[in-house]
């Protein structure tokens, strides 16, 4: 291993220009003449729009414009869409109610978007804003999650039930029959609660129009801005996508919440040709927590089916997915396809069925947030088997253990086909960095001081590098799940990464410079990783579901492969031999069994000066473009567990120990994969411990900013110990699993399952907060009295 | 933010005189409060009278058996003045938590209680301690002072310059944070100077801050955590939110009020 190579832990490139400032983020690029946007939003949940005046507003100073859905039905621009149809368990597609940037006639939840102010500056756009005077009926709320099907309020025509698909997976006979011959069958009610994502940088837009060249450029808060421009061309009509740049600069973290084409970027671009200015936004805080597309929000009830022996007969589980007012990009996977294929877990069960209703309600879209699919899957599982080992008495750790996967590949009955892994592995080392035979002594030690002390396992399984495209495209997916790559080599021999992949916060121009350093042999400085502008990366997919890394770096891998066969090409004319006599090996051409080498600049320059070899023999130059296609999913898995201390006085919970053992298969680079799971499991103890998006029953948002929406910090995380297990993937070039939500889904169960375990039953919901606990704990507390 | 006028009077007087002068006027202290307000456009006031540069509201003066704290100090002042610390420990400690180190380098003691927040720190302490709120008119006890939520006996154009407390003989602050903004979910400044004991409470009552007599009767008898066993404070009349019910705050007041006492006792 070089030091800049595979597997080391180079410090990180990006982070001196974001750590003096110089980064440059959507809302740090201005342009003269700039205009800004505020967008005037519902204040109900609910309501027809009679009318909009905007007289008034219209005459207010530096007013340019202000700007309707019935402005964008005139422009015959289309609604924002939905990218993965899904059908119901009766053939039908999903009921997709019309999603326009800007309200067409109704609104549907609060912060949706009603009508744009352009003007001079922010602070005339949202004085006129006050001026415009609109006209509601208001109509009830849908809130509730489990009951929205039952409501008589209907939020689209197109859903009269306010269902938006009534899906399955896996085998019903067969589970049924598995359940029927169980000797133990384990129940649990669980509410994934809704998140807020609450990134750092919030959403920003700033649309530029060219009069002279018809063209439009969109500089945004994007995870994947060939994406945005796909949709704002071939399906909102923008512009074609030759006549429309979409760059996304540095951005400031996303979870998800930067996936998807939101109405704010589309007005803005639309808006600039309509005043001839360009048009800048920048989303603030509360308009971040009102308007970015939520996480989770799930309600499940699952069942475990189990023989006399403790092992695991067959699962099912029934979800209510809510999914908001509107179908946000990617809503429509996240229940199904992200969630139900992965409740297999680590855990051989032969029998798994699934059903999952999604439903319209009057509040934000709900779409990925980190995970995605995959946490909900997880709390359904990890729960439901801890409270299994407790119901048959036997050690949380030895149940999932004669229950795990052990043979590879393993196909369980719910589409996935497991490729590597040693879930064992992972287990063992767990147990004993958590040092858990020495739990009970710590717990007696904590009771002394009046403290309930539990422990809590997750044994999780996710699916990244998302994924083979004609697989995806089977279940509903409108897009390809590839990725692209050019890499152009400097005639000295420095190379410029072009990557589909999109970098808001996960250091790919580290560890793609480091995969580059180890296979040319080039230092990392000479290299540069471009990413984030359509108009100089070649069309690619983004960043999501922790696929740069096994998708993104394949077709870099790729791509590489095909430079170093090019410069075989141009070494065996230089060093006058025969291409297959050719080596290259640590940055250098040789021939074998002679002393004759070529360093890799100098071929590069050979490549380009093209004077040792005939132009029609051989092309000049050394620039080579892939496309990757995976094969299949990844599997990264491991165990955490958690330790808890809770104060029943108070209902406080500490998280007093966090062990976390993960197989990501290869490691680029082992302190961002560390600082990767750090973040996830702080975003996943968030989840579990203080996070939960409220509206009340009349839709209003409780939780609008950081005063009621508790997010962690510091001091409510302990230092977590981290441990690596290894199995190489076999599905991709590089070995790569993907690390990047792993944290955040393996998290809340282990906490969730560490509380139950301190308090000594199951009905603990998440957030777990001090109100929550305490009247938990309470239950404990009198139990131990009476006892 | 709507615009509106600034003004940055050297005297009390100046002060005075600017709100009697400027219509729709409001002072600013640390801001803590009304700029976030302002932000929101929840508030708009047309001239703000910033009092950061009135000289006469700084200082921190023992006087025999009284600490008096000038308006315009800072949390961080409070919480690091070797007169408080020497005088009422209790208070500088609990200068030295109210909310993060920006809030305490900008927010201020006459700020606080002028505003009355009913999750803020600084009113429990002034009515536990007995203290005398100064104005440019008059003196008036913390009891009159504070009137339910966000409410004061402050009138039109009258401004706090300083805040006179006793010096009690034990004295300590217990507060619960809310988990979302870190304020005083429940917060219990329990003090007792000679015979007298009073246990005051913010944060949790639906009017602001209040005495907690059953505790100050129980406490009484013997300043000790054992004597709050079994004295459970009234849940009618407090708050109930997203983060606590009226029940839980009820109970955390009487986890709060031993706590304090614990750290008055120097437990």
């Amino acid at each position: 291993m070089s030091a800049t190579g595979i597997g080391a832990s180079v410090r990180r490139k990006e982070d001196h220009r974001f750590i003096t400032g110089a980064g440059r983020y959507t809302d740090d690029i201005n342009r003269p003449d700039q205009a800004h946007a505020y967008f005037l939003r519902s204040p109900h949940a609910h309501a027809t729009i009679n009318r909009i005046d905007a007289t008034k507003a219209m005459a207010m100073p530096g007013v340019l414009a202000v700007l309707t859905g019935a402005d964008l039905e005139a422009d015959k621009i289309g609604g924002l869409i939905c990218g993965w149809m899904i059908h119901s368990k009766d053939g039908s597609p999903m009921k997709a109610g019309p999603h326009p940037a800007l309200a067409q006639g109704k609104v549907r939840y609060v912060g949706d978007h009603v009508a744009v102010i352009v003007a001079d500056t922010y602070a005339q756009a949202r004085d006129a804003a006050e001026a415009v005077v609109v006209d509601y009926t208001v109509l009830p709320a849908v809130v509730d999650t489990a009951t929205a099907t039952k409501s008589k309020t209907v939020i689209h025509d197109v859903a009269p039930d306010n269902t938006v698909y009534n899906w399955h997976l896996g085998n019903k006979d067969e589970t049924e029959a598995a359940f029927k011959a169980a000797a133990h069958v384990v129940k649990l009610d669980l509410v994934n609660n809704r998140l807020a994502p609450n990134p750092m940088e919030p959403r920003a837009a700033l649309g530029v129009y060219d009069k002279g060249e018809d063209h439009y450029t969109l500089y945004t808060t994007s995870q994947n801005p060939h994406v945005a421009r796909l949709v704002l061309s071939a399906f909102i009509g923008i512009a074609p996508e030759n006549k429309l740049r979409v760059i996304a600069p540095d951005v400031g973290g996303g979870f998800g919440s930067k996936i998807f084409i939101y109405a704010e970027e589309t007005v803005c671009v639309w808006a600039a040709k309509k005043v001839g200015r360009p048009v800048k936004w920048n989303s603030d805080r509360t308009e971040a927590f009102l308007s970015d597309a939520h996480g989770r929000d799930h309600v499940t009830h699952a069942e475990l089916a189990l023989d006399a022996n403790g092992k695991m007969l067959g699962l099912r589980a029934h979800t209510i997915a809510n999914l908001g007012a509107y179908l946000s990009t990617f809503s429509s996977s996240v229940p199904t396809y992200l969630y139900a294929p992965l409740l297999s877990g680590q855990y051989n069960i032969p029998a798994i069925y699934a059903e999952v209703d999604a439903v319209y309600t009057t509040t934000a879209p709900v779409d990925a947030y980190r995970g995605a699919g995959r946490p909900e899957a997880t709390f359904v599982v990890e729960r439901l088997v801890e409270k299994a080992a407790r119901q048959i008495g036997m050690d949380p750790a030895r149940f999932r253990q004669i229950n795990y996967i052990t043979k590879f590949p393993h196909q369980t009955p719910v589409i996935m086909c497991y490729d590597a892994g040693n879930y064992n592995a992972s287990m063992k080392k767990a147990l004993e960095i958590a040092d858990y035979k020495g739990f009970p002594k710590r717990r007696r030690e904590a009771e002394r001081r009046g403290k309930l002390r539990g422990i809590g396992f997750s044994s999780y399984i996710e699916a990244c590098g998302i994924a083979p495209s004609a697989a995806v495209g089977s279940l509903g997916a409108g897009v390809g799940l590839w990725e692209s790559a050019e890499v152009r080599v400097n005639p000295v021999g420095t190379v410029e990464i072009l990557t589909g992949s999109h970098s808001h916060g996960q250091g790919h121009e580290t560890t793609f410079a480091q995969l580059v350093s180890d296979r040319l042999g080039v230092p990392l400085e000479a290299v540069s990783i471009v990413h984030g502008d359509t108009d100089k990366v070649q069309m690619g997919m983004g960043t999501y579901g922790s696929r740069s890394g096994a998708v993104g770096m394949s077709a870099i891998s790729k791509a590489l492969d095909k430079v170093i066969a090019k410069g075989k090409k141009v070494a065996a004319y230089v060093l006058e031999a025969s291409e297959k006599d050719i080596d290259f090996k640590d940055g250098k051409f040789s021939v074998k069994g002679t002393d004759k080498t070529l360093d890799f600049g100098s071929c590069a320059l050979q490549a380009y000066i093209a004077h040792k070899f005939n132009g029609q023999d051989l092309e000049p130059g050394l620039k080579e473009g892939a496309f990757y296609d995976p094969t299949n999913f990844t599997f990264p898995a491991g165990v955490h567990i958690a330790e808890v201390e809770i104060d029943p006085d108070t209902g406080v919970t500490t998280v007093v120990n966090w062990t976390a053992v993960d197989d990501f298969g290869v490691i680029i680079n082992p302190m961002i994969v560390e600082g990767q799971v750090h973040g996830g499991i702080a975003q996943g103890i968030g989840q579990a411990l203080l996070e939960g998006v409220i509206y009340n029953k009349d839709g209003q948002l409780v939780t609008a900013s950081y005063m009621d929406y508790t997010m962690p910090r510091a001091d409510d995380l302990p230092s977590f110990k981290v441990g690596m297990t290894t199995t190489a993937c076999p599905s991709n070039p590089l070995g790569i699993k993907g690390c990047g939500e792993a944290g955040a889904i393996a998290a809340p169960p282990a906490l969730i399952n560490a509380i139950t375990d301190a308090v000594g039953h199951e009905d603990v919901a998440m957030p777990a907060t001090p109100k929550v606990v305490w009247r938990a704990a309470q239950k404990a507390v009198s139990k131990m009295a009476a006892e | 933010m709507y615009a509106f006028t600034y003004h940055r009077p050297d005297t009390v007087r100046q002060a005075a005189g600017l709100l009697a002068r400027k219509d729709d006027a409001k002072i600013i202290a640390g801001g803590h409060t009304l700029l976030p307000t302002m932000k929101q456009r929840l508030a708009s006031p047309g001239a703000l009278v910033d009092l950061g540069g009135v000289p006469e509201l700084k200082g921190i003066e023992r006087k025999g058996r009284g600490l008096i704290i000038g308006a315009m100090m800072t949390h961080a002042e409070v919480a690091e003045s070797a007169a408080v610390q020497e005088a009422i420990p209790g208070l500088a400690a609990l200068a030295a938590n109210i909310g993060d180190p920006h809030v305490r380098h900008r927010g201020t003691i006459g700020g606080s209680i002028a505003n009355n927040d009913p999750a803020a720190d600084y009113p429990a302490a002034c009515i536990a301690m007995g203290a005398i709120i100064v104005t440019n008119k008059r003196k008036i006890p913390a009891e009159d002072f504070f009137q339910g939520m966000f409410g004061t006996a402050l009138e039109e154009g009258e401004i706090v310059t300083k805040v006179a407390f006793g010096i009690p003989s034990r004295s300590a602050y217990a507060k619960f944070r809310n988990p979302a903004s870190r304020y005083a979910l429940v917060g219990v400044y329990v003090a007792k100077r000679g015979g007298e004991v009073r246990v005051a409470v913010t944060g949790a009552g639906a009017s602001g801050v209040f005495r907690w007599t059953a505790a100050e009767e129980a406490l009484k008898k013997r300043f000790a955590p054992k004597s709050l066993e079994g004295v459970k404070a009234d849940p009618s009349g407090l708050n109930s939110d997203i983060h606590a019910d009226a029940e839980y705050r009820a109970h955390l007041i009487n986890v709060m009020a031993r706590r304090a006492v614990e750290a008055a006792l120097g437990k």
